[in-house]
């Protein structure tokens, strides 16, 4: 719906989920063992989603594509990727 | 000495839930392009899969203001941009750091399409930074044959294999006599953070080349992109340099092969992990086409060893 006070304006402001709930798209599901995990931050740097806290090494799964560069890098192996269930 | 991981910045330019492929180089490139560059900038995007990416309408996934131009345009564009910058701040319009303008651009838009608007550029030595992700292929629209793809790789418009070899664009931009040419890749970011911090800290028309595997048209397995980024380099089939004022230094691991200190690994692990390669590694004259990929390699090194010896 238009606002009738606010003019249109077809601008983007940046925004989380400019391409929607992005995390639908996934077909595996990046697992983290805290047991194992060093926190080295690699996951981090290069997850390209930038879906992974920093200091917590927790995964913002409503964003995550699930494409499991982090899993492969991990040097622990301490990222597993399971498979989503329906 | 590389900045370390730990030492990268909070700051998030790319922001989460963007239109990209999962395992999208270029947004993995492009935050951490975001971290040294800061928030005063402004990007430029020539139609790539950088402006997919972006997301629709009511919102955008990247954290500047970005425009939108044409194909062939990223160098004229952002010179008038910075000079207009420039003529505000005159005027008194601007106060404080001007914004740094950056374009951000595939291979297409600089190898092929682009390049004569960067040439001039570049030859006008005006204050921007171009940025190239190079995944070797128009991979937006499906994967078609660039300036940038190798020999022998596979596209909707090579069927049987590219016949030539690629063009060295990093030393073209070099042989333009600007400040600052870089080449860079995902898999060692700590490197790519030092270059892009040092590129806008410099006047003038600075380059930067990002090799971004791209797994849909490389066809090799999602989760690989990092690996395969590091296995070009390993392999030799891309040297991360840098060159300040036409001096060529290189950076580790590409300074070890250069060196001699350590042998490139051999081309054969980097293309069967490829599935663009794939018709090349079928056919009865396999071991040939794989020498005449190696022979390019090897050129390459020996080439750039040497220009790198050239100071004056």
């Amino acid at each position: 719906m238009k606002s009738v006070t606010k003019p249109y304006r077809p601008i983007s402001w940046p925004m989380k989920g400019a391409g929607g709930d992005t995390g639908s798209w996934r077909a595996h599901r990046p697992v983290i063992d805290n047991q194992i995990c060093t926190k080295c931050q690699i996951c981090w740097v290069y997850c390209p989603e930038a879906v992974i806290d920093r200091n917590e090494i927790t995964i913002d799964y409503r964003y995550c594509k699930g494409c499991g560069v982090c899993a492969v890098e991990c040097p622990t192996g301490a990222i597993s990727m399971l498979k989503e269930e329906e | 000495m590389t900045t370390s991981i730990k030492q990268l910045p909070d700051i998030e330019q790319v922001l989460s839930g963007n239109g990209a492929c999962g395992g999208c180089p270029a947004t993995m490139a492009l935050r951490i392009v975001g971290k040294a560059l800061g928030t005063n900038a402004i990007m430029l995007l020539t139609p790539s899969c950088a402006v997919a990416s972006m997301g629709m309408t009511p919102r955008l996934g990247y954290n500047w203001p970005c425009i939108n131009i044409c194909f062939a345009t990223a160098g004229s564009s952002a010179s008038g941009i910075t000079h207009a910058l420039e003529i505000m701040r005159e005027k008194g319009r601007l106060q404080g750091e001007l914004p740094t303008v950056f374009s951000w651009v595939g291979d297409g838009g600089t190898y092929d399409i682009g390049f004569q608007a960067l040439s001039a550029a570049a030859e006008r030595n005006d204050n921007i930074i171009h940025f190239c992700y190079n995944n070797e292929a128009y991979s937006n629209t499906g994967v078609q044959r660039s300036g940038a793809t190798p020999r022998g790789a596979f596209t909707t418009t090579t069927p049987a294999g590219k016949r030539q070899t690629k063009k060295n664009m990093a030393l073209l931009m070099l042989e333009h006599n600007i400040p600052y040419v870089a080449t860079a890749t995902v898999a060692y970011p700590g490197d790519l953070y030092d270059k892009v911090l040092k590129a806008r800290n410099i006047p003038g028309m600075k380059y930067i080349e990002i090799l971004a595997p791209c797994y849909l048209g490389w066809q090799f397995d999602m989760p690989e992109t990092v690996r395969m980024s590091r296995m070009a380099v390993r392999s030799g089939a891309w040297l991360l340099w840098e060159g300040e004022n036409g001096k060529i230094s290189f950076n580790h691991p590409s300074s070890l092969i250069i060196s001699g200190k350590k042998e490139a690994a051999p081309v054969d692990e980097y293309l069967i992990k490829q599935g663009r390669f794939n018709r090349l590694l079928k056919g009865p004259d396999a071991e040939s086409r794989i020498a005449a990929i190696q022979g390019d390699i090897n050129r390459e090194i020996a080439f750039m060893r040497e220009r790198a010896k050239i100071t004056v």
